[in-house]
């Protein structure tokens, strides 16, 4: 305790977004860390097509930041390669939908290196992309695929839903010893030209602080049902979380950071609190997330009040026209109204 | 000029689709930043996502489309107004698709990035090289009906360091099928330069690798890109094989609207500006005997037609929203 008297030494408050902390974290982690190098497309000159290596180039030079030509089963396969030989590549490619091109080198080699050798090889690499639409871009560069990678063993998959966490979800993903995937939520990215919802920018320790790669959080309490998100939906589960106390519905949101490994605990405990639940993302709806989530709880055996449910996007690509694409993205309405729904007393026997 | 072709209506096309692509786009810049300002935010205005614009580059389409029919194939790319214009496809639908209106060529689903036309055989795509391999098959289905439609591909010089640019030419030579391949070569994949990140000065000397003749395009001119393809089509159509090609050109704006650009080196723009080639192949044709009243009403239709068509796209409908879960299977 300062005396009254005392000028209080307050740090200023650095408030970042996702794109700039994760620069930050790249950057501290190549300081403390001479294994760790960045590649991909548009990564060093650029630095990043969402910001996420900005500055890295000048400070780290052409050796350690590359760029790399339109090459993504070479240089995915190149990483894992690098990390078996003792080096920490972080890759990104810019959309997650490009990766139909290079799925091998992700989910038969980077994903199986550790297994196949039993053990005598690891592979400590970041695949860093980006997940999500909303902005009129098309279906080859709007979608999500959460779950696609979520069901390959062998990867982690993290999604940062604010600045706070992809930090330290960087700097985690970076040490560990295993590839991860790290999804930014395009959304969420605080890219100028993308417009960001505001509660993803966040104060950003300067210092060096973990994220845990398989802890889902619980971002609001509440007690008559369980909102789960993660990425975008974990913003829009509380701004309807917020409109629903209006109505006197209290509802507990969780965020669930990590998708593999799944914190099924998290869960599994707010849903025994509060006897209802509702899963939220915008990956196509079936074999999803959702489901995952609501197996989970029913696998728990754990006595509900009303039906689970989830919202997602539809099983169909992603349409452009905005008319279209709203129509069929989750939303904070549709998350109101499927809890009104949840909460009416016929829904509860 | 030794070089000119003796086609006197394909150079006329050829010009006055160059003109009616550049309007195309002239138009498309406005309307991209309606809603977008004072902030700049992609999602927002008549046409939100990505927009790539050809401008610089549409000698590559003329010059390769003036010697193809509605039934032969052209797969484009993320950057595909110059070549779907060159390739006849449905301005009006084209106009309306861009806009997401209902009377677009996919009824709003597809959008910039995914322009499908098969009345004349187009397609393109957002994925780097992704229109090789189809353009492979369009050609084998046209050999395997013994029929003489060929299948081009356009992709752009950084696709060719994807793996598919090079299973597809192998694939191609193998079955010997009737396709050619068209790079366009502005110099940049997004912000990273040709010379940075390709093993070799000119794409066109891969060709070799896959026993197929390779031909390298200067001076982003119609004309030589019109004597070269023609080539390259009808030896195709002959039943003789893939070729390469390979087109020196440029990209006169961002590598998508609202690019900062910083990447360039200082006055490079300006400097490609100037070489601008429509109004260089305007003068040609002046000083080649074409009158300029000819060339200034060919230009007006031209105009005139994508006045047309934004107008119609601007007044169309937008699609019913529950039209999203139509045609996910046929
Ligand atoms: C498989 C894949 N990787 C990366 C991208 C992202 N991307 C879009 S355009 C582009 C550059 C393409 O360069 P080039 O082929 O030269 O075409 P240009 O844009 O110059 O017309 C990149 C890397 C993509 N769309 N698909
Ligand atoms: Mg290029």
């Amino acid at each position: 305790m300062s005396s009254p008297d005392a000028p209080t030494v307050i740090a200023p408050a650095r408030r970042l977004t996702i794109a700039r902390a994760i620069a930050e974290a790249i950057g501290q982690e190549m300081e403390r860390d001479a294994t760790v190098l960045v590649m991909g497309e548009d990564i060093a000159k650029l630095g990043g097509v969402f910001g996420t290596t900005t500055g890295l180039l000048d400070k780290f030079g052409p050796e350690r930041v590359r760029d790399t030509p339109i090459s993504e089963t070479a240089f995915i396969g190149a990483a894992t390669g690098l990390a078996a030989a003792g080096m920490r590549p972080i890759v990104e490619l810019m959309f997650v939908d490009f990766f139909g091109v290079c799925m091998d080198a992700i989910y038969n080699l980077a994903a199986k290196q550790c297994y196949f050798s039993g053990g005598q090889v690891t592979c400590p690499m970041v695949l860093m992309t980006s997940v999500g639409g909303g902005y009129g871009d098309a279906g080859q560069h709007s979608q999500t695929l959460y779950a696609t990678f979520g069901h390959l063993p062998g990867l982690k998959v993290v999604i940062p839903s604010n600045a706070h966490d992809a930090k330290g979800l960087m700097l985690a993903a970076i040490r560990d010893p295993n590839p991860v995937v790290f999804m930014y939520h395009k959304a969420l990215q605080g890219m100028g030209w993308l417009g960001t919802v505001q509660r993803s920018i966040t104060d950003v320790p300067d210092a060096d602080y973990l994220v845990p790669l398989d802890k889902a959080k619980v971002v609001r309490e509440g007690k008559d049902l369980t909102l789960v998100g993660l990425g975008l939906s974990v913003h829009q589960a509380l701004d309807a979380a917020e409109r629903l106390s209006g109505e006197g519905v209290s509802a507990e949101v969780i965020d669930l950071v990590s998708i593999a490994p799944l914190d099924r605990q998290a869960v599994r405990a707010s849903v025994r609190k509060t006897g209802r639940l509702l899963a939220i993302d915008d990956d196509y709806l079936s074999y999803g997330v959702g489901a995952e989530i609501l197996a989970s709880v029913c696998e728990a055996g754990i006595a509900l009040r009303s039906a689970p449910q989830r919202i997602a996007f539809p099983d169909i690509p992603v349409p452009f026209t905005p008319v279209m694409e709203h129509f069929v993205l989750p939303n904070a309405d549709k998350i109101v109204a499927a809890v009104r729904h949840m909460m009416e007393p016929s829904a509860n026997d | 000029m030794s070089d000119a072709p003796s086609n006197r209506s394909d150079r006329l096309w050829m010009y006055t689709t160059m003109v009616k692509s550049r309007y195309f786009e002239a138009l498309i810049k406005p309307a991209y930043f309606e809603g977008k300002t004072p902030v700049f935010n992609m999602a927002k205005g008549p046409l939100p996502g990505e927009m790539h614009l050809s401008d610089g580059q549409e000698p590559c389409a003329v010059g390769v489309c003036a010697h193809l029919r509605p039934g032969d194939t052209v797969t484009a790319t993320h950057r595909p107004h110059h070549v779907a214009i060159a390739k006849g496809v449905d301005l009006d639908a084209m106009a309306a698709e861009i806009f997401g209106k209902a009377s677009g060529l996919s009824g709003g689903r597809g959008g910039h990035m995914h322009l499908f036309d098969a009345r004349v055989n187009f397609a393109c795509s957002g994925i780097i090289a992704q229109g090789l391999g189809p353009a492979v098959g369009a050609a084998l289905a046209s050999k395997l009906r013994g029929e003489d439609h060929v299948a081009v591909a356009f992709l752009g010089e950084g696709a060719a360091n994807q793996g598919a640019f090079h299973e597809a030419l192998n694939l191609a030579s193998v079955w010997k099928v009737p396709a050619v391949f068209v790079i366009e070569d502005n110099s940049y994949g997004i912000s990273v330069a040709k010379r940075d990140c390709t093993a070799v000065e000119r794409n066109s000397d891969r060709a070799a690798a896959y026993a197929m003749p390779g031909h390298f395009v200067a001076g982003n001119d119609a004309d030589t890109v019109y004597r070269i393809a023609g080539e390259a089509i009808a030896r195709a159509r002959r039943g003789e094989g893939p070729s390469l090609i390979e087109i020196e050109t440029c990209r006169l704006e961002g590598h998508f609207m609202g690019d900062a650009e910083g990447y360039r080196p200082k006055g490079e723009v300006d400097r490609l500006k100037a070489a601008d080639p429509i109004p260089a192949y305007r003068q040609r044709l002046l000083a080649d005997g074409f009158e300029a009243g000819e060339l200034d009403k060919a230009e007006a239709e031209a105009r005139a037609a994508v006045d047309a068509a934004f107008a119609a796209a601007r007044a169309a409908a937008y699609p019913q929203p529950e039209e999203a879960f139509a045609h996910v299977f046929a």
